[in-house]
């Protein structure tokens, strides 16, 4: 299996994304500058978390007109599985690949700490090997990870199972306590229609080793290797 | 010409730098505020001087860049600078 990391100016988790990814594969990742014209031939692109462009404008808003994106949206329309993961996932909306956008954290705060997470569906490649209903935990980091859509689009993601991970207690209960930064239906991460795209704010790549206190996070990239390889 | 384009939230997206904003003014004393709505303003020196052909111009930005229209409404203002 091949994939790629696409790197921004300001990207700061690429690299993480990149130990985990080889961790799995037991090979390296290509990793291809926001510049570059084309992607080479791979099987999973990789928006990495970090604060492109310096979140100017809007996070995602200025890394969505860069060169590479365009690749990546003709690949992902064609069926390259994309994983976006915080500013990725900022990102996939931006560029119109995953529906919604991200709004400041309700409390303002930039938040930093490990949260609670429900796997809502284990039939696509990037959850397999998680169970349904499982309750995982996984860091967060931002400061504008606010899940935000109109009632229609949301109502849609809804009715057509569309929701990864939704913000819950360490029990899997879906409340208000446990939602970190006001997203809609606690809403954490979203795939599009076929599931070949999966956009979340909380970094699966920084849980996916024992020595960083868990693994939870490794499951994603075990189940992607295995699908993919 | 000189573009002012004001990006604000829809209604009803919550704003929640404009409630810490109106929070801020209340604790201080001005009260009888009944919302407090934050956004950008964002000035662009043209180099076009046909006022309809600046407008587009501008409006392809917003739509473009400017502007996430998921969220935000965008309003252009033109001036001789």
């Amino acid at each position: 299996m091949k994939a790629a990391v696409i790197v921004f100016p300001g990207s700061n988790c690429d690299r993480d994304v990149a130990v985990s990814l080889k961790d799995a594969m037991g090979c390296d990742a290509d990793m291809v500058w926001h510049g570059d014209a084309e992607i080479p031939k791979t099987d999973l692109i990789v928006l990495p978390g970090g604060f492109s462009y310096g979140d100017y404008l809007r996070c995602g808003a200025m890394a969505a007109q860069s060169p590479i994106m365009k690749d990546v949206v003709t690949k992902a329309n064609s069926g390259v599985p994309v994983l976006g993961i915080c500013n990725g996932f900022q990102l996939l909306t931006e560029a119109g690949l995953l529906p919604g956008a991200m709004l400041r954290n309700a409390n303002l705060k930039y938040l930093c700490k490990d949260v609670h997470l429900r796997v809502e569906r284990n039939d696509t490649i990037f959850s397999r090997h998680y169970t349904q209903g499982d309750v995982i935990k996984i860091p967060i980091a931002h400061h504008d990870g606010n899940f935000f859509a109109d009632a229609k689009t949301l109502a849609q993601l809804e009715d057509r199972n569309l929701i990864a991970f939704r913000y819950c207690d360490s029990g899997g209960k879906i409340t208000d306590e446990a939602n970190p930064n006001g997203s809609a239906n606690n809403i954490a991460g979203i795939y599009n229609e076929n599931g070949t795209i999966l956009g979340l704010m909380p970094h699966p790549e920084r849980l996916a080793d024992i020595q960083l206190g868990g693994v939870d996070g490794k499951t994603m990239f075990s189940s992607l290797v295995e699908t993919l390889h | 010409m000189k573009a002012l384009v004001k990006v604000t939230l829809k209604n009803g997206v919550l704003d929640p730098q404009g409630k810490a904003i109106h929070q801020a003014l209340g604790s201080l004393g001005f009260d009888g505020i009944d919302q407090v709505r934050q956004g950008k303003l964002i000035e662009i020196d043209l180099n076009e001087n046909d006022e309809a052909k600046a407008h587009a111009q501008v409006e392809k930005m917003c739509e473009k860049l400017l502007a996430n229209m998921v969220i935000e409404n965008y309003s252009i203002e033109l001036e001789a600078s």
